[in-house]
């Protein structure tokens, strides 16, 4: 009996050895949002220019990707390439421009080029919040009903465009 | 030029620890006493080795020399030379050169000042602490050299992170770090022990002083730690059981078990085994709360590196360590001798009370704290478990453990009887009792718990006080002799104790009365907060060394029972250009009383977001933390540890002689 207790300690180690073992092969940067299959947060942000901004109710009837940036974005400038692509393969990509200033935000455009359909600007960041925006750039990809499906953290890398968000996007389309 | 000097030094030591992981253990199976002291010169010459390659990192981050990878990611230019200096240790690999000279000095440590240990156990002590130092190294030499060159290198750097730009986070690190490792030497005590077959009073008393010399600075860490995060992260809290402040909760909670059974082990003989399990269990607490917090295993605010491949070897050296020792444990430990007996009134039995439910609680964060990672593992679910969950469990644990601390010292070592005791504490508990109901009724019965918190913390002072009181009280009222030869662990003790149950206060007011209100203000509005009012005086921006603020002035007017007293807080949002960061610098009002804490967020029409708190007695949380670290202090001081370990005293001295606690 008295020699189980001094075993006793050893045992438990050992389990605790297998559980953190399963613990890393998995991958701590995959988030999983709140948000998925649900539909986006009520939001209505005006444009960055003149005109009409979006609102949350524009998600609807086709598969969009909703885009997360800022002038002020290291890793954006990187990503833009992409986005201009899947907006020329006839993709419908939004952009909110988070904690911008407008000009700022358009002054990039200018630079860079506009793949987006829309910008609207999110100056307070609050709209991020409801989003559960952790930084920049980030992006949504929603269903024909507004239904967020998936998220990306950090930039999209053509990559993850040709291997993920792409054949996500055919099937989207193809549902009913 | 510098990298080069610092790696070498690093690579050196690294063989060094090799030598002095293997040489001085063969020495003690031999009896070779030139094995034996070459493990005292090699530990020194291995504190020197760390220190001079910790001092050429320090000297690339001074120079600004962006040509070493780890400086060009972490400093800039516009950083403040200070700032600069902490960031050697404010990223993985700069802290994991930190965390190996720390082990260096305390095995230093070993080497010179452990002239009084036996030296077969000094041996086997130094080896078991090189061979932590060897996979420290190697950890940092294979999976993190803070050395790596930068080609080319960039004409300026990143910077560190700017929460991270702070006088408490430059010395919140190494006190942490100082109380992990200091652990190690304990574990290294309880290995050799178990090698040894030997576990007597004498080697309860060796190992004690390093137990409080890691207990107090991770007492002072996480007093740091907890403050920071109160005035840094703006929003007033002070602990919010984030896996990587439980990480280092953990080993406190065992560090201050173990503190208390190795003094039934120097002084009765009796616990041994327990005492080393428990030094094994605190070390490897600290070692899997740096697992924690590099691996990504759990994702918390802290964290720096999130690798696997640092968290598979760091997972490694847990298992060569824990895993080895509690083998060990498993085969020696019912081996050796088992002290004297106690009977169930007894200090000894107190003493292993209070270890039973300092075990319980610490199981109890340890399974918040991993409930996720073990959810995971067997299913896809990803969980966390909060607040709610270590208030249920984690409060009503406590209470007892808090109840007994003022009992524990008043029990008499080997029997006691219950009448004794309760004689003893007739007085105290009707105090405390008439404490609790007067509050009840000043406070309302809405209010009971944070009654009975105020009551537990008054016991756990007034505990402190009768220590002290107890003793000087010779035949004839308060005796100055007394006063004179009480020893420095009594004078200790009554402080620690006493420090908890001023914690214990600020911690109740805290949850129970602490107020809060957000809203918009413009400036020259006025909001009163129960007795404070608020006053917006201007706002307007202002640049700083590395960054952008918006500050905003205010007046506080605090009621008081002698009038109202006004004082002027600014309070800040900082934005860093370089690492495109924001921080708070909340204005604070600090008193006896309580403190007023503003924080202001975004603009918003005209107006500007302000957070407003009354925060009770916040202050007598990280007060009481310091009473205990000084009560430690105090007791390391005690001139048992420094006469070595006499067998027998004078005869003479014996007379009136209480037993030191």
């Amino acid at each position: 009996m008295n020699r189980i207790l001094f075993i006793a300690p050893i045992i438990a180690f050992m389990a605790l050895v297998a559980i953190f073992g399963i613990g890393l092969t998995k991958d701590p940067k995959e988030l999983p949002s709140q948000l998925i299959d649900r539909p986006l947060p009520a939001f209505a942000l005006p444009a960055i220019e003149a005109g009409g901004g979006f609102a949350n109710t524009a998600f609807t009837g086709e598969p969009a990707l909703l885009n997360i940036f800022a002038s002020w974005c290291a890793a954006c400038p990187q990503e833009h390439p992409v986005l201009t692509r899947i907006s020329a393969e006839g993709f419908a990509v939004y952009g909110i421009a988070w904690k911008d200033k407008p000009q700022d935000s358009r002054d990039w455009i200018a630079r860079f080029g506009n793949p987006y359909k829309l910008i609207a600007a999110d100056e307070s960041g609050r709209t991020a919040i409801d989003l559960g925006v952790t930084g920049v750039p980030e992006s949504f990809i929603t269903d024909k009903h507004g239904r967020v499906r998936f998220k990306q953290i950090g930039p999209i890398s053509p990559e993850v465009w040709e291997g993920t968000i792409k054949p996500l996007m055919l099937k989207l389309r193809a549902e009913a | 030029m510098f990298a080069e000097i610092g790696h070498f030094a690093l690579i050196l030591a690294l063989l060094t620890a090799i030598a002095q992981g293997l040489l001085p253990m063969l020495g003690a199976v031999r009896g070779d006493t030139a094995l034996m002291a070459f493990g005292r010169t090699a530990a020194q010459w291995q504190a020197v080795l760390i220190g001079i390659a910790f001092i050429a990192l320090m000297a690339c981050f001074a120079r600004a020399d962006f040509s070493v990878a780890l400086v060009a990611e972490h400093a800039a230019l516009s950083q403040p030379l200070p700032y600069r200096l902490a960031a050697t240790w404010g990223n993985h690999e700069g802290s994991m050169v930190l965390w190996v000279l720390i082990l260096a000095l305390f095995g230093a440590g070993i080497g010179r000042f452990g002239g009084n240990l036996r030296p077969s156990l000094q041996a086997r002590v130094l080896s078991v602490q090189a061979m932590i130092g060897v996979a420290f190294l190697a950890f940092s030499l294979f999976t993190s050299n803070p050395f790596a060159r930068l080609s080319p290198a960039p004409a300026d750097g990143a910077e560190l992170n700017p929460l991270l730009q702070d006088p408490g986070l430059v010395f919140h690190p190494p006190l942490l770090y100082l109380g992990y490792v200091g652990f190690s030497v304990t574990f290294s005590f309880a290995v050799a022990a178990l090698l040894e077959g030997r576990a007597d009073a004498a080697w309860a008393r060796w190992m004690r002083p390093w137990v409080l010399a890691a207990w107090i600075p991770l007492t002072c860490g996480i007093a740091l730690g907890s403050f920071w995060a109160y005035y840094e992260l703006g929003w007033g809290g002070w602990w919010f059981w984030d896996p990587v402040e439980n990480a280092s909760l953990m080993p406190w909670l065992l560090g201050t078990a173990l503190l208390h059974s190795a003094i039934v082990t120097e002084k009765r003989q009796a616990l041994a085994g327990w005492t080393i399990l428990l030094a094994i269990l605190a070390f490897s607490l600290s070692l899997i709360g740096t697992f924690l917090v590099r691996s990504g295993i759990l994702t918390s605010v802290h964290a720096f590196a999130v690798d696997p491949a640092r968290g598979v070897f760091i997972l490694a050296m847990i298992i060569g360590s824990t895993g080895t020792a509690l083998a060990l444990f498993a085969w020696r430990a019912p081996l050796l001798k088992s002290g004297a007996l106690f009977s169930g009134v007894s200090r000894e039995a107190g003493l292993t009370l209070n270890n039973l439910f300092l075990m319980a609680v610490t199981a109890v964060v340890f399974l918040g704290t991993f409930y996720p990672v073990i959810m995971e593992a067997v299913s896809t679910d990803k969980i966390s478990v909060g607040p709610p969950y270590y208030n249920l469990v984690f409060v009503p644990l406590s209470v007892p453990l808090l109840l007994l601390v003022t009992v524990g010292p008043l029990l008499a070592w080997k029997r006691d009887s219950v009448a004794t005791v309760a004689a003893k504490l007739k007085w105290p508990a009707l105090l405390v009792t008439g404490v609790f109901a007067a509050l009840l009724l000043a406070l309302g019965f809405g209010k009971a718990l944070a009654a009975f918190g105020f009551a537990l913390g008054f016991w756990l002072i007034l505990g402190g006080i009768m220590v002290l009181a107890r003793r000087w009280q010779g035949a004839s009222g308060l005796s100055l002799r007394l006063v004179r030869t009480t020893p420095a662990a009594v004078i200790g003790m009554a402080l620690a104790h006493a420090g908890l149950g001023v914690t214990l206060c600020g911690v109740t007011a805290m949850s129970g009365f602490a107020e809060s209100k957000i809203l918009v203000m413009r400036p020259g509005d006025t909001v009163q907060l129960g007795a404070m009012a608020v006053t917006l005086n201007g706002a307007g921006e202002m640049q700083g060394p590395n960054y952008q603020a918006v500050q905003a002035r205010f007046s506080v007017t605090q009621a008081g029972l002698l009038g109202g007293s006004t004082r002027d807080l600014t309070s800040e949002r900082r934005f860093y250009p370089v690492s495109r960061n924001q921080t708070t610098e909340a204005g604070i009002g600090t008193g006896l009383l309580g403190n007023s804490y503003i924080a202001i967020g975004d603009s918003q029409n005209g107006g500007i977001v302000v957070r407003l708190y009354h925060h009770p007695l916040v202050g007598w949380i990280w007060f009481g933390a310091l009473m205990m670290a000084m009560g430690g202090a105090a007791s390391l001081a005690d001139r048992r540890f420094r006469i070595g370990a006499p067998t027998r005293l004078p005869a003479r001295l014996l007379v009136g002689l209480v037993p030191a606690e």
